[in-house]
C-alpha cells in the first residue's frame, strides 16, 4: 500500500512539474477530468491521437520546407492545424512555437520556418517524452491496484 | 407565447440535444464528443464537412445543433456553415483556434450563432442549448404574431380553422422546446410592433412579407434559401438571419396550412398538383408553368411540410448573393421578405426591419410586384400572405414588364390594397399570357444568380397568371399608391416609373404571383379578401 501511495505522489509531482515547465496546460486538466470509470483510458487514447496527428504534420511540414520553391499557405495550413491539435491536449509548448511559426509563415521567412520547425520538432518530442512517462507511471500505480484519478 | 402544449416537447431539455460536431482534427473531435456526451447531449462526429452535409441532409430534422471547425480540408468552415443555414436553417457554432476579429467577425457574418475558441472549455458546451432554444422561442414568437394575424383575417375561403390551425402552429413551432419565458430582447423579428425600428428587430410588415414571399416564388420553394431571398429581395437592412427566420416560419406557416386545406380537402385540384414532390414547392406558390389558375380558391398557401427547402444549394453557397445587390429600397416583400440571404453583410445593418426602407426595387422584369415597396409598417407577415382570392384567376398578377425598380426611396409604402379596388380587376384576366406572366413575375434579377431563377419562375408563373389586379388597398397599405396604376400596369408593372404605383401593385401582384394557387387564400390585411388564384405551379426555380 506503501508503495502505490508513494507511487501516487510522485505521480502528482511529476504532473505538476509538468505544468510548471509549461509543457502542459489548463487543457490536460480538462481532459483529465473529462475521464472516468466508464471510459478509463480516455486521456492515453486523445494524446495517442494527437501523437499520431502531430507526426503527420510535422511529416508534412519537413516536406513542404524541404521543396525548392516553399508554398507558404500551404506550410501554414499545416501550421494552423498543428497549433489546433496541440491546443487540444493542452501541449502549451507546441502550441507556441506554432504562433511564431506562423508569423514566419506569414513573412514568407524560409529561416525563420525552418528555425520554428525545427523548434516544433524539439519541443515535440519533449513533450511526448514526458507524456510517455506519466502514462507510465499511472499504468504502474493501476497494476498496482491503486488509482490514479482526481 | 405560451402555448404549453409541444408536439414533442423534450422534457429534459436540453439533455438529448442533437448534436453534429464536425472537425478535421482527430484529437478535438474526440474531446468533443466526450465532452458534449458528458453534458447529457447525443453527439454525432465527422470529420469531412461534406459528409457533415450528407449527415445533415438525410436527416433533415436529425439534428438541432451544428458545431464545426472553421478550417477543414475538404470545405471551409464559412461555406459549410452558410450551407448548413440555407437549406436547414439550423444554429451553428463555429470553432477555431484562431481568435482573430476579423475571423470571428466572418463567422458571425455568415451567420453563425456563436464562435468558440480553441481549447474549448465544458461549461461552453454546456450551454450551447441555448442557442437552439432562442432560435425556437423566435420562430415562435413571429408566428404566433404571424398568427395572430391570421385569426383576424380569416381566410375567406374557407379555412375556418385557422385558430386551430393558428394554435397548431404555433404548438408546432414551438413544439421542440419548451418554452420559457423567453426574453424577447434580442432577435429580429417583431411582427407585432411595426412601428418600433427597434434595433435587431425585423418587422416584416405586410411589404416587406410581400416581398419575402415573392422572392420564395421566384426562387422556387423548394430551391429556396435565406440567402437567395435576402438577395432577390434586396432590402438592404435585412439580414440573411433575419430572412432565415422569417422562412422557417412561413414554412412552418405553409404547413399548416396545408393541413389545414388537407383536411378541409379543398376542391381544388389544383392543390399542389404541379408541387414538386418536394415540399417545399408547396409554399403556395404553385407555379405550374402551364397551368392556368382556375377559379379554385385558393385556400391557403400550400405549404407541403410548410418549410421552404431549398433545393440542394450544397455547392452553391449562394455565391452569387447579391451582395449589396439590394440597391435601393427595400422592396417590400410581399409576404416574407427574405432577408436572408442577401449578403450577410449588406443585411446585417438591416437588422431591424421596420420596413422604412425605401423599397428596394425588385428589379423584374416581369411585374414582379413591386413588392418593393417599402413596408411601411410593420408587416406580420402573416397577413400579408392572406390573401384571399376572391376571384378564380389564374392570371398572375402582371406586375408589369418593368417592374424592376420601385424606387420608392425611403417611402414607406404600405401596401395597401384597396378592398375598393375591384378585384374584378385582378380578376382573372386571361390577358396575361405566359409571356407577360413571364416577363412580370420575372424580376431583373438584381444577382446575376437570380437571373436565372427569376426566368424560371416567371415562366413558370406565366401560367399561374395572375391578373394584375388593382391592389387596392387592402391589407396592404401602401403609401401614396395610385391604386390606378394596377390597371394600367396590368400588362405589366410598369417600371420604374411605378413607384408609388408599384408599391400597391407590386405588392398585389406580387403577391398574386406568390399566391397563385387555387389554393392560396390571401387575406389581405383589412380582412378583404381577393380571390385570387394564384396559381404559381412551379416556380422552376433555376438552380439555385
Amino acid at each position: 500500500m506503501d508503495g502505490i501511495v508513494e507511487l501516487q505522489r510522485q505521480l502528482i509531482d511529476y504532473t505538476a512539474s509538468l505544468f510548471h515547465e509549461g509543457f502542459l496546460d489548463e487543457q490536460f486538466n480538462q481532459l483529465q477530468q473529462l475521464e472516468d470509470e466508464n471510459n478509463p483510458g480516455f486521456v492515453v487514447e486523445v494524446v495517442t491521437l494527437f501523437f499520431e496527428d502531430a507526426d503527420r504534420l510535422l511529416n508534412e511540414l519537413t516536406k513542404a520546407l524541404g521543396q525548392p520553391s516553399v508554398d507558404f499557405k500551404s506550410l501554414d495550413a499545416h501550421v494552423h492545424q498543428l497549433k489546433g491539435s496541440s491546443s487540444s491536449i493542452g501541449a502549451h509548448r507546441i502550441h507556441r512555437v506554432c504562433i511564431s511559426f506562423r508569423n514566419s509563415c506569414e513573412e514568407q521567412n524560409v529561416e525563420g520556418c525552418l528555425k520554428n520547425l525545427q523548434q516544433v520538432k524539439h519541443e515535440y518530442s519533449l513533450v511526448k517524452d514526458r507524456l510517455e512517462t506519466l502514462f507510465r507511471m499511472e499504468q504502474q500505480i493501476l497494476n498496482a491496484g491503486g488509482s490514479v484519478r482526481r | 407565447m405560451d402555448n404549453g402544449c409541444f408536439s414533442s416537447p423534450r422534457r429534459d431539455f436540453p439533455a438529448g440535444l442533437r448534436v453534429l460536431v464536425v472537425d478535421d482534427d482527430p484529437t478535438w473531435l474526440k474531446i468533443l464528443e466526450k465532452m458534449l456526451k458528458k453534458c447529457n447531449y447525443e453527439v454525432t462526429t465527422c470529420c469531412l464537412a461534406r459528409h457533415a452535409l450528407n449527415l445533415l441532409r438525410e436527416r433533415k430534422d436529425g439534428y438541432d445543433i451544428v458545431i464545426s471547425d472553421v478550417n477543414m480540408p475538404d470545405m471551409d468552415g464559412f461555406k459549410l456553415l452558410e450551407l448548413v443555414g440555407l437549406e436547414m436553417d439550423l444554429p451553428v457554432i463555429m470553432m477555431s483556434v484562431d481568435g482573430e476579429t476579423s475571423r470571428v467577425m466572418k463567422g458571425v457574418q455568415h451567420g453563425a450563432c456563436d464562435y468558440l475558441l480553441k481549447p474549448i472549455r465544458m461549461k461552453e458546451l454546456r450551454n450551447i442549448w441555448q442557442h437552439v432554444f432562442r432560435k425556437r422561442i423566435h420562430e415562435a414568437r413571429e408566428f404566433e404574431s404571424f398568427e395572430s394575424f391570421e385569426n383576424i383575417h380569416l381566410m375567406r375561403n374557407g379555412s375556418e380553422q385557422s385558430d386551430d390551425g393558428n394554435l397548431f402552429a404555433v404548438e408546432d413551432v414551438t413544439s421542440t422546446k419548451k418554452r420559457k419565458d423567453a426574453d424577447n430582447k434580442h432577435y429580429d423579428k417583431e411582427c407585432l410592433d411595426p412601428s418600433s425600428t427597434k434595433k435587431a428587430r425585423v418587422v416584416w410588415s405586410v411589404d416587406l412579407h410581400q416581398k419575402f414571399v415573392k422572392a420564395v416564388n421566384q426562387i422556387g420553394f423548394d430551391k429556396v434559401g435565406p440567402k437567395k431571398i435576402l438577395d432577390l429581395m434586396n432590402v438592404p437592412w435585412l439580414t440573411r438571419e433575419n430572412v432565415a427566420s422569417h422562412l422557417q416560419k412561413y414554412r412552418l406557416y405553409l404547413s399548416r396550412i396545408q393541413k389545414e386545406n388537407d383536411q378541409r380537402s379543398s376542391s381544388s385540384g389544383m392543390k399542389h398538383s404541379d408541387f414538386p414532390s418536394k415540399d417545399l414547392a408547396s409554399f403556395g406558390f404553385q407555379n405550374s408553368v402551364n397551368k392556368q389558375q382556375n377559379d379554385v380558391p385558393v385556400d391557403s398557401y400550400n405549404f407541403s411540410d410548410g418549410s421552404l427547402q431549398p433545393k440542394n444549394v450544397e455547392t452553391k453557397s449562394r455565391e452569387g448573393e447579391p451582395k449589396g445587390i439590394i440597391p435601393q429600397s427595400t422592396i417590400a416583400e410581399k409576404g416574407r421578405a427574405l432577408t436572408g440571404n442577401i449578403a450577410d453583410t449588406n443585411m446585417r445593418e438591416g437588422f431591424r426591419v421596420s420596413l422604412n426602407q425605401p423599397f428596394v426595387p425588385l428589379e423584374s422584369e416581369g411585374n414582379r410586384s413591386v413588392f418593393d415597396c417599402s413596408m411601411p409598417t410593420q408587416y406580420s407577415w402573416t397577413e400579408v400572405p392572406h390573401l384571399q382570392l376572391k376571384e378564380d384567376h389564374k392570371s398572375l398578377v402582371n406586375l408589369g414588364d418593368n417592374f424592376s425598380q420601385l424606387p420608392l426611396q425611403g417611402k414607406q409604402h404600405h401596401i395597401q390594397v384597396d378592398q375598393s379596388q375591384s378585384i374584378a380587376s385582378i380578376s382573372s384576366t386571361p390577358s396575361i399570357t405566359d409571356e407577360e406572366v413571364a416577363a412580370c413575375i420575372e424580376p431583373k434579377p438584381l444577382f446575376a444568380d437570380y437571373k436565372n431563377d427569376y426566368a424560371t419562375s416567371v415562366c413558370s408563373i406565366g401560367n399561374a397568371v395572375v391578373d394584375t389586379f388593382p391592389i387596392q388597398p387592402g391589407s396592404l397599405v401602401m403609401n401614396d399608391q395610385s391604386s390606378e396604376p394596377i390597371s394600367t400596369t396590368n400588362s405589366g408593372l410598369k417600371t420604374q416609373g411605378y413607384n408609388n404605383l408599384s408599391s400597391t401593385s407590386d405588392l398585389e401582384i406580387y403577391q398574386r404571383n406568390l399566391l397563385l394557387d387555387e389554393d392560396l387564400h390571401f387575406y389581405w390585411l383589412q380582412g378583404e379578401s381577393y380571390n385570387m388564384n394564384f396559381g404559381l405551379q412551379n416556380i422552376g426555380m433555376s438552380e439555385y
